[in-house]
């Protein structure tokens, strides 16, 4: 469902972890994160709503967050999502494990150009 | 689904609705701002999210069971395709309904009289306490099992090691006045220890005591629920009221609970034995002992123990001045204690084995034949699910679809057959087989459920595989195309029906060949002299005069006479007498040896007789023939003249023919008078004409006391048998009920049947098999015939084409309807050696069940597969001729 070829896709995970991280910082609402998220990556990377929604659903069922009603930055009703303590202990773990699989990547990159 | 999980759920949905919608929002908002128009900026926004309901959807399926909801989606489809052709539907969901409603039926009597536990407290505690005396001649032949004496009740009560407690008791009847009219009431004449051994605590009041027991008061009695509801209109203060048994009053100790049955003795009065060890002797072997282990203890250790105490038994009574209390070695004692509910269920178990096994088979061909059916309809839908097959389809995907729609199948007929089994249930309780024990326990419960839920769904499976393994698209095996031009059906695809017919055949032979057996024996058992003759005309009551009443035995056989005459009084009757047993009915008067004249018994024990006490005119009643002889006259019996009366098999024991027997003279002790045997009747099934009749030694009824030959006694407990036309009917019972009350209006009239009905209880077990495994071969025969019409008449409309090439080439009508018979009676004959050889190995299971016939009986193997050939040629003759009405032309021109 990629709407843009320029990007690619990203790995299994890895929206999970931007999602846990950004919403680590402050509760945010959907689109408020798909904006925070590309302007972080200064646009390199686009969250398409395809996979936010259903992403969201299934970490609000596993526990690593909780919604609740609010208002957006316009003043619109809508849901605020905010990482629970349980999703905080599982996106450490995740950086955790995707810096070592970095780790190895670059080395085995390194080595390739050697 | 719980209803906060739902409403938990929808919140979900609403929230992903809320927040989809503001991202919409926000977005539109952005555009706009960057300048775009409303429209445009809208198209923009929905184009950039995608396909809003597709996301909504994936988003919501986090807060769903997937499996379930996509199995619910395909169980939609499956009612859908159902409802799209009902006749397939109904036929499959009867067809299923009644073998799995039969096989329910038959596993809840299955369940509650063999599986389930007895109704009292720990009933594996619980024994019979039986003894075998294969030395006992006579007694042996007649009866698998020696009953226990009130001696041998007190020395095993006092010295055993092994049981918490044992007691002995007896059915018997009393009349019970005091109420509008006189009652013959059933009883059971409990010694201490019964109780105490069933333990089910007393509804009401308490249980009967020591006290009661004692043999010089008169001890309280213990009402049943049910007579306790009918007598008595469940007073609840009935406690410590009289009752008058006997024409004596007793105290009403207490009630028992609802549904409490001395093993399968369904009595109305508990009474005191009250035995007196003063009195008793070794001898006396009338009682049923009951005992409850103590806990641990296992029958081969309580069987040691009784043993040990037979010879403590033989050691410490005697059967009076002279006798060798030791002559009981030559009986052989041994104790043969058994599980109490072996002795409750009795020998139904193997008739109800063989029916649940006959039943099950039923089922079997059922499955089969809605496999058949299955087969032909995935056959429609095989370009269908190729097709699907062909769009992505998994082959697992496919499968669980067939399957859930025969499983579907399963449960619906399942379902109704839930019903079919509590209707047949219904049945069977209202009209039951009087000789299967626990029929009111009988139930649908859990475990019955359990098993049609399991029967339903095994089903299914079974016959949803069938089809599946045989349509289910694989990739080697590429059917979307071409498989509609083929010209003729290919042989693959008519084998797997070929097999389910051939099973069918065979499992039908099977069931045949019991019924055709068991139809044999019923025949074998009509064709058997019971003894009597005419049982429909031939009625029969019960009466006794108790001690308590009319205490003189002279006056008592004087009353009996009058009530003699005021019955043979009643129009349309043509003669009367009595007995003190009638064939069949159960009662043994009594069981003893006798002497016979001028034969030396010194150092041998005579063997065991029965005894029977009748008035003259009984024979000529009941149709028994006088070999020889005659009969007893009633100056004879008045002047209490030493006479007797033996059954032919004993004559010829004794004196070798029934003439030679004639004026040779008998008597039971030393000390007893001689008898001079006056005539010699046939030999009479007294416990059925399956079983041996007993040597049989008659009585006058009234005689002198054979233990006191100065004073006369008389039988009480009699039965009356009156030969007229009008028996069975109303009319002629209150007849009889008014003859005897004009006698004497304290005389209560049990037990009216006709003899036809003691004849029919005595056969009920064979009849019920009959009637089981009739019904079940018919069944197999029906669904049989069938599934080989079903057969033959798809290949015909498969093979059209084929048909027409044939005949358009020459060949005869009358040889194409041959090649269809030919080829249903090749599948028959292949079903019929399948089938002989698994009957040859089954047969046996009913070898208890059958009489006088062979279970590879030659005649029923020889018919039967004939009667089945017939019935197979017919069934594919009809479809295969409609071949003959097929124009060639038409024919080729098909599809």
């Amino acid at each position: 469902m990629a709407k843009n070829p320029e990007h690619r896709d990203l790995f299994p995970g890895a929206l999970e972890i931007m999602i846990l991280q950004s919403l680590r910082l402050k509760p945010m609402h959907g689109y408020g994160l798909v904006k925070h998220i590309k302007q972080v990556s200064d646009n390199l990377l686009q969250v398409e709503e395809g996979s936010l929604y259903p992403a969201l659903q299934r970490m609000l069922r596993e526990g690593l967050l909780d919604s609740r009603e609010g208002i957006s930055a316009k003043g619109r009703p809508t849901r605020i999502y905010e990482l629970t303590d349980a999703g905080v202990r599982h996106l450490e773990r995740e950086v955790v494990s995707f810096e070592r699989m970095f780790a190895g990547f670059s080395r085995v990159l390194a080595a390739a150009k050697a | 689904m719980s209803l906060f999980r739902r409403f938990s759920r929808n919140r979900r949905y609403d929230d992903i609705s809320v927040s989809i919608q503001e991202h919409l929002d926000e977005r539109v908002d952005e555009l706009m701002e960057e300048g775009l128009p409303r429209d445009a900026a809208e198209r923009a926004a929905r184009r950039d999210f995608g396909n809003v309901p597709l996301l909504r959807e994936r988003s919501r399926e986090a807060w769903q069971w997937q499996r379930i909801e996509s199995l619910l989606m395909d169980l939609k489809h499956v009612f859908r395709r159902l409802g799209r052709s009902p006749g397939f539907a109904v036929t499959v969901i009867l067809t299923l309904a009644i073998g799995i409603g039969a096989n329910t039926a038959v596993f809840s009597v299955l369940n509650s009289v063999l599986l389930r536990p007895l109704p009292y407290p720990e009933p594996d505690q619980l024994v019979s306490l039986r003894l075998s005396a294969p030395g006992a001649p006579g007694l042996s032949e007649f009866r698998d099992e020696l009953r226990l004496s009130p001696s041998m009740y007190f020395t095993f009560a006092t010295h055993n090691r092994v049981f918490q407690s044992l007691g002995v008791w007896n059915p018997g009847s009393a009349s019970i006045t005091g109420f509008a009219q006189p009652e013959q009431v059933d009883t059971a004449q409990i010694s201490g220890g019964i109780l105490e051994t069933l333990n089910v605590p007393a509804f009401a009041g308490e249980w009967l005591t020591a006290a009661d027991q004692d043999s010089h008061g008169l001890g309280r009695v213990m009402l049943s629920y049910g007579y306790w509801q009918r007598r008595y209109g469940a007073d609840p203060n009935v406690v410590g009221r009289t009752i008058r048994v006997n024409s004596q009053p007793r105290v009403i100790a207490g009630v028992m609970p609802r549904g409490f049955k001395l093993l399968n003795y369904d009595f109305d009065l508990l009474v005191p034995l009250a035995l007196d060890p003063v009195k008793e002797q070794l001898a006396g072997f009338g009682f049923h002992g009951i005992a409850r282990l103590r806990p641990g203890v296992l029958i081969p250790q309580a069987n040691a123990d009784i043993a040990t105490l037979l010879n403590v038994w033989m050691d410490s009574w005697t059967n009076g001045p002279g006798s060798d209390p030791h002559f009981y070695l030559n009986w052989r004692i041994t104790p043969a204690l058994q599980p109490l509910k072996e002795t409750v269920v009795g020998s139904i178990q193997t008739v109800l084995w063989v029916v649940m096994g006959t039943i099950g088979l039923v089922m079997l061909i059922a499955c089969t034949n809605v496999a058949n059916l299955l087969l032909v309809r995935a056959d429609a839908r095989q370009q269908e699910l190729a097709v699907r097959s062909a769009l992505g389809a998994g082959q697992w995907r496919i499968a669980r679809e067939l399957l859930l729609e025969s499983v579907t199948l399963g449960l619906l007929g399942g379902a109704v057959g839930v019903g079919v089994a509590y209707i047949g249930l219904r049945v069977l309780t209202a009209i039951g087989p009087g000789q299967l024990p626990r029929l009111s326990e009988i139930s649908l419960d859990f475990w019955s459920i359990a098993f049609t839920l399991l029967l339903s769904v095994l089903s299914g499976l079974f016959f949803g595989i069938i089809p599946v393994l045989r349509y289910l698209p694989s990739r080697h095996r590429p059917t979307l195309l071409g498989a509609m031009r083929t010209s003729s059906v290919s042989r693959e695809r008519q084998r797997g029906r070929s097999i389910l017919v051939t099973a069918q055949v065979a499992m039908a032979l099977v069931l045949l060949i019991g019924a055709a057996l068991m139809i044999r024996s019923f025949l074998a058992m009509h064709n058997v002299d019971p003894g009597f003759s005419g049982p429909t005309s031939l009625q029969v009551m019960r009466l006794s005069i108790p001690a308590t009443l009319v205490p003189d035995p002279t006056s008592t056989l004087r009353m009996q006479h009058t009530i003699l005459d005021q019955l043979a009084a009643i129009p349309g009757v043509s003669s009367v007498g009595f007995a003190a047993s009638v064939p069949m009915s159960g009662a043994e008067p009594g069981w003893d040896e006798i002497l016979i004249e001028g034969k030396n018994y010194e150092g041998e024990s005579p063997p065991m007789r029965l005894y029977n006490f009748v008035s003259p005119g009984y024979f000529h009643t009941a149709g028994t023939r006088f070999i020889a002889g005659r009969d007893f006259t009633w100056p004879e019996i008045d002047s209490v003249h030493p006479v007797g009366i033996l059954s032919e098999s004993l004559a010829r024991e004794l004196f070798g023919s029934p003439r030679a027997a004639i004026g040779k003279r008998f008597r039971e002790f030393e000390s007893s008078p001689w008898h001079e045997v006056v005539g010699v009747v046939q030999d009479v099934h007294e416990n059925g004409v399956d079983q041996v009749s007993p040597a049989t030694v008659y009585w006058p009824s009234l005689d002198a006391d054979p233990s006191a030959p100065a004073k006369v006694s008389t039988w009480r407990n009699l039965y009356f048998a009156i030969r007229t036309n009008r028996a069975g009917t109303q009319s002629l019972i209150n007849e009889m009920q008014h003859a005897v009350w004009s006698v004497n209006a304290n005389l209560p009239v049990t037990a009216i049947s006709t003899m036809q009905d003691i004849f029919g209880q005595s056969m009920a077990r064979t009849s019920f098999t009959l009637v089981m495994l009739a019904i079940a071969g018919a069944m197999a025969l029906a669904l049989g015939i069938l599934g080989i019409y079903g057969v033959i008449s798809y290949a015909v409309s498969q093979r059209t084409r084929e048909i027409g090439i044939r005949m358009a080439l020459g060949a005869k009508r009358s040889e194409l309807v041959w090649m269809f018979v030919r080829s249903a009676l090749l599948l028959t004959g292949v079903g019929i050696v399948v089938g002989l050889g698994a009957s040859a190995a089954l047969m046996h299971l009913m070898r208890t069940l059958l009489f006088e016939i062979s279970p590879l009986d030659p005649i029923t193997f020889a018919t039967v597969p004939i009667a089945l050939v017939a019935a197979a040629a017919m069934a594919s003759y009809l479809p295969a001729r409609r071949t003959a009405a097929i124009d060639p032309v038409e024919a080729l021109r098909a599809e």
